[in-house]
């Protein structure tokens, strides 16, 4: 199997999730090349094959139309049955539009290889899809940390210059840092967090109180951060923090893969749900199904009593 | 200025899944629909353009005759017109598929943006937007959390990961895909659920707009492997609090 996979650069950085690619290449034993909109002489992909590489000063970070230009013309040229992407705010971005150009099928946010097809997630989670593509070609984008290398990637590539029209109809003014300050959650060992199941603002200090009965910090999924019942800093998850404390309790939070994302790697999770089925359930060391404003209380007072 | 927002009805997430007979989706009976839950903020910003600018908004829907309850919710929020292009086979559908309809549809209406959600909570592909565009020939900017209009040019803002922003300029017409906390989605009030019930709710059927063929096939569709080694507490929260404790006890320091 021949496949281009797809890496990222931003803010001049080459991001690592080209790993994360060439582990899931590996997986089929695929013969692979790369593309990369980046600097030819800053860090490249570790890797031992054809990098396409155009250069970042003229096609831009984020220039869709550009870059997915260029990409077609290597697709022309390579021939591959599969192009990969991450499904970051990159690849599923530019992901459509190389489908949409190829008449390809996509496929998203892939989490396992099963038997040689692909298998995505539904449903938060809660349901598996086996999918395959009908054509000579299918555009895939891979969940963020569901392939990792065993060893370190190694190699350097055999760069081919690549360029053609630069312009774009959107166009990329510049970015905003992600906002900090106050609390800084990655360094409390215990994270009470508030999911959209507490209801109501009110509710937010059944789970800072507990927070506090345990010596720790209380942070939020990102519904109640959207909300503004709790500030961005304490946000787990993809888009917010990435904590790993000793005890994480998850209250009212169904476990959508962005918010596994930002906790999965504390050493002890208990969740409180009121769905038995709720995703939490993957991470989760003790799932107490409960109604949280029944419960939170209760726990909270025994703790002070301790 | 004319203004399009596709919407998508789609199960609540907490409910009880089955797998259907055919065994490629989930069985559609006995659950309950609300709005996709991106789309509440592609509404929410359309009317909010709408309400600065006076332009013309339609809402679009595909999918079988339920849907057009959730449509209706739509036009409670400020929309003007309801599209319901009739598909009783929309969830066999691929994004691309889904895409060609919204296009086939909008090809010759002249509209000057489209929102669309980011992605929807069942299949979660992210697709359908950003298809749509192409199809269309429009800009398409993803994941927007910020929005601004001036003139004929939109500048709005990109999340990306760890919460870092990018800020993106596009000229009209363009179609942008809607993430959340892009605004404060409206509770349609009481009144404006009454006078939803007397706007123009369009239907055509899918077939009337030759939906391209599927490009994607799903073999099938299972339920996770429980990762399990989790335990389960149930029954009185007095109860459940005191074994929390304990086993908080047994295989954590924190309570040292
Ligand atoms: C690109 C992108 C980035 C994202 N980044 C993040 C991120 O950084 N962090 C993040 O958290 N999310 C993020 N999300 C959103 C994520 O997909 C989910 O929508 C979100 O995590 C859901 O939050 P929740 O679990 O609090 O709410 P829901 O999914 O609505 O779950 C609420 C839960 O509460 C339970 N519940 C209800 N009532 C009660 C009760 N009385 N007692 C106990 N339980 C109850 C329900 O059973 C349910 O499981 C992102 C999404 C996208 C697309």
């Amino acid at each position: 199997m021949k496949m281009l996979l797809v890496a990222e650069y931003r803010q001049k950085k080459l991001l690592e999730s080209y790993t994360e690619l060439l582990a899931f290449a590996g997986q089929f034993g695929a013969d692979c090349a790369m593309f990369l909109v980046g600097d030819g002489a800053a860090e490249l992909p570790k890797f031992a094959g054809k990098l396409y590489l155009a250069d970042v000063a003229t096609f831009g970070e984020y220039n869709p139309d550009a870059h997915k230009r260029l990409l077609l013309d290597v697709v022309a040229q390579e021939q591959p049955e599969m192009i990969v992407l991450s499904h970051s705010s990159y690849g599923w971005d530019l992901a459509p539009r190389l489908a949409a150009g190829l008449k390809a099928a996509q496929v998203s946010e892939v989490v396992a290889v099963d038997d040689g097809r692909l298998v995505v997630p539904a449903c938060n989670a809660k349901l598996r899809r086996t999918v395959s593509g009908t054509g000579a070609v299918t555009v895939a984008t891979l969940q963020a940390g569901a392939f990792s290398l065993a060893e370190a990637a190694a190699g350097s590539p055999e760069v081919i210059a690549v360029t053609g029209e630069g312009q774009g109809r959107v166009a990329l003014l510049g970015y905003e840092a992600a906002e900090h300050g106050g609390v800084d959650l990655t360094k409390s060992e215990v994270i009470v967090s508030a999911g959209r199941g507490v209801g109501k603002p009110d509710n937010i200090p059944l789970v800072a109180n507990l927070a506090k009965a345990l010596g720790g910090e209380y942070g939020a999924s990102r519904p109640v951060v959207d909300a503004q019942w709790v500030e961005h800093n304490r946000q787990v998850g993809t888009t917010g923090l990435t904590v790993a404390p000793k005890l994480y309790v998850a209250c009212g939070i169904s476990g959508a893969v962005q918010h596994l994302a930002g906790m999965k790697k504390s050493e002890f999770v208990v969740a409180i749900n009121t769905d038995r089925d709720a995703p939490i359930g993957d991470v989760a060391d003790v799932f107490a199904v409960a109604d949280l404003k029944q419960l939170l209380p209760v726990l909270t007072e025994k703790l002070q009593a301790l | 200025m004319k203004l399009l927002v596709c919407i998508k009805q789609v199960p609540d997430m907490e409910s009880k899944f089955k797998i259907d007979a055919d065994g490629v989706w989930y069985d559609r009976s006995d659950l309950a629909w609300r709005m996709n839950e991106y789309d509440e903020f592609a509404v929410e910003q359309a009317v909010q353009v709408k309400e600065a600018t006076g332009a013309d908004l339609t809402v679009l829907c595909i999918g079988p005759e339920q849907v057009k309850e959730t449509m209706k919710k739509a036009l409670a929020m400020g929309c003007d017109r309801g599209v319901h292009i009739a598909d009783d086979q929309s969830h066999r559908r691929d994004p691309y598929q889904i895409a060609s309809l919204i296009a086939a549809f909008a090809g010759d209406k002249g509209f000057d943006l489209i929102f669309t959600g980011m992605q929807s909570q069942d299949r979660g592909s992210g697709q359908v937007g950003v298809m749509a565009a192409e199809l269309l020939g429009l800009p398409a900017v993803t994941t927007i959390v910020g929005f601004a209009l001036a003139g004929d040019k939109i500048t709005v803002k990109r999340e990306l990961e760890g919460g870092v922003k990018a800020t993106v300029e596009a000229t009209l017409p363009a179609l942008v895909t809607c993430q959340l906390g892009l605004n404060t989605p409206r509770y349609p009030t009481l009144p404006n659920i009454m006078k939803a019930k007397k706007k123009e709710l369009l239907a055509v059927a899918a077939a009337d707009l030759s939906p391209a063929d599927a490009l994607l096939q799903t073999v099938k569709l299972t339920f996770p492997e429980k990762k399990g080694g989790g335990v389960f507490l149930e029954g009185d929260v007095g109860e459940v609090a005191d074994r929390l404790i304990r086993i908080l006890k047994e295989k954590t320091s924190v309570l040292a």
